[in-house]
């Protein structure tokens, strides 16, 4: 699935809670229990994502040159909020994801429901997980 | 005893809920419960019919205007302080003086008399119930003083250790500065005894009543204290404005916190006299509207009467700790026999903030986090609660509204 699809998908998704903020918030929660479990080791202080309120971390490998992002939280709106990245970015490849357009937040509304501070900390994330690309990216160059 | 005339009664809470506009209203589709009166208390309709109507009629600056609204302004300006005196007891107005809040208060004691009357290796004892408002100041009047910072043990149940406090006390302690009641649990420290073993040890006893401003009886001459700090703004009063009582000895002998217009007698190139008390401590156009309004904030509480209200609010705090108390994974923080209406909780395995969330999403709100009291959430080894905090508006069902609400998220997480 591209980028654009799994966008597609998670606002149709959303769309179904007709805007009902607590659905909302008790779905990211349900997203988040589904997130793949971090390993315990990878929950460094090098991992944790600076500019979010709550405690996230967030590690990035590539594979065969694909991106596999893993992270966790310690709130469970959070955990459920870098879910939804690490399904849009997992399995993208560098350049797929630094010019990814993310524009699935503004279609469902999403400052609406989680207040302009857990916002701002979404956009950190984000932030951190371009730069993973942008890393690999080199590294990829650097090594053909 | 503080002249609060109002006569012990029940109190309507159904007619004062009219007064607040602003609780009638959907937030998230749910109507809108406001647990968060511990940060600010909302706004009766006598508070904020008295800004507009200050801005419509009578906007002008006090005290040198000769013109008809520079004297209306400067009597209304006044009055708040008459009634000021009258809410608090204390002995002339001009002990009474305006500050943006109990913040400022607390910087302005700190700044003034510490700087003037501290020296090196002398003491200032708080407690680790204290908002970071009444530790920094402190530290950083510590810093330029060599003065050293005492800190009072808190109990498991969040009341004070008055034991270990009694140790703390000696020649060497200067100040004791402690808050009435605590922003983070609710405990209501017994002032009036922490202020006599101060004044015993040789110490000035400063009060930080944020949180007993719009719930107590506060008699200034009954305590005895030395200072006490309001903020209009947790006592159903405009933000930005609040006072600093100080004992007009002490006030006389301590020098200017802020200086520019206003606290000045004559000014020269060669030296500056000082205007009289209150004056002196009020540099500058001071937040006329706001303070023109605190003055129906205070008759608003003084016409319930403050019995009442806490009557009221402790029937509140004892219906939540109840029924909160009983949800699975709840642990109390803070259950001190004297409380104000402070609910400070967390539950096992959810954070606070999905719990602030959760609770926001069906339009109740709660404050979550570590309530500017980070040695306090230390001690009791949490990175914050959850705190619900009531006011003379707040309901039983808007309680069970909240615990609804908790048992979802409690139940979904299980």
């Amino acid at each position: 699935m591209s980028i654009e699809e799994t966008q597609d998908a998670i606002t149709e998704e959303f769309s179904l809670l007709d805007g009902d903020r607590e659905m909302a918030v008790f779905y990211l929660m349900e997203l988040g229990q589904k997130l793949p479990e971090m390993p315990e080791a990878d929950k460094t202080e090098d991992n944790v994502v600076k500019g979010c309120q709550s405690k996230v971390w967030l590690s990035g490998q590539i594979q065969d040159g694909k991106v596999q992002f893993v992270a966790d939280s310690n709130t469970a709106i959070t955990k459920g909020l870098v879910s939804l990245l690490v399904r849009i970015f997992n399995g993208q490849t560098p350049d797929a994801i630094l010019n990814a357009n993310l524009t699935f937040m503004n279609r469902i509304g999403m400052e609406r429901f989680i207040g302009t501070q857990r916002s701002n900390g979404f956009g950190a994330m984000i932030k951190q997980m371009k730069l993973y690309a942008l890393a690999f990216k080199t590294k990829m160059q650097v090594n053909s | 005893m503080t002249s609060s005339p109002a006569v012990a009664r029940v109190l309507d809470v159904e007619a004062i809920r009219k007064q607040f506009p602003i609780l009638h209203q959907q937030v998230n589709g749910r109507d809108l419960v406001y647990f968060d009166n511990a940060a600010t208390s909302q706004k009766p309709l006598v508070v904020i019919d008295a800004l507009i109507g200050y801005y419509k009629g009578y906007n002008a600056n006090i005290h040198r205007g000769i013109h008809t609204l520079a004297e209306k302004a400067t009597k209304a300006y006044e009055e708040t302080r008459h009634t000021a005196r009258t809410f608090i007891n204390a002995r002339s107005e001009q002990e009474i003086i305006f500050t943006r809040g109990v913040t400022e208060s607390l910087n302005l004691v700190a700044s003034s008399y510490g700087r003037a009357f501290l020296k090196t290796n002398d003491e200032i004892i708080i407690s680790g119930l204290e908002h970071h408002s009444n530790i920094v100041p402190w530290q950083i009047v510590c810093e330029a003083t060599g003065a050293v910072l005492r800190v009072i043990p808190v109990l498991e149940n969040g009341a004070l250790d008055m034991e270990a406090y009694k140790k703390l006390l000696s020649p060497r302690t200067r100040v004791v500065s402690v808050n009435h009641a605590s922003n983070s649990l609710g405990t209501i420290n017994p002032v009036k005894e922490i202020i006599a073993l101060a004044h015993a040890a040789g110490a000035v006893a400063v009060i930080d009543g944020a949180q007993t401003g719009a719930h107590v009886v506060i008699d200034v001459q009954d305590l005895d204290c030395d200072f006490y700090c309001l903020s209009s703004h947790k006592m159903y009063g405009p933000t930005g404005t609040g006072l600093l009582y100080g004992k007009r000895e002490l006030l006389e002998k301590m020098p200017p916190y802020q200086a520019g217009g206003e606290m000045i007698k004559d000014v020269t190139f060669a030296k500056t006299t000082y205007n009289d008390l209150p004056y002196k401590f009020e540099a500058g156009t001071p937040n006329i509207a706001d303070v023109v309004a605190y003055k129906y904030a205070m008759d608003f509480i003084l016409d319930l009467g403050r019995e009442n209200i806490a009557t009221h609010e402790h029937a509140l705090l004892t219906y939540a700790t109840e029924r909160v108390s009983a949800l699975k994974g709840v642990r109390l923080i803070g259950t001190a026999p004297q409380k104000v209406g402070v609910l400070s909780f967390g539950v096992e395995g959810i954070h606070h903030f999905d719990i602030g969330q959760m609770l926001d999403s069906r339009g109740i709100a709660v404050r979550t986090g570590h309530h500017c009291t980070q040695p306090l959430m230390e001690c009791f080894q949490v990175e914050g609660t959850v705190r619900a905090s009531f006011a003379v508006y707040n309901t039983k069902k808007e309680i069970d509204q909240l615990v609804e609400g908790l048992e979802r998220i409690i139940n979904f997480m299980k």
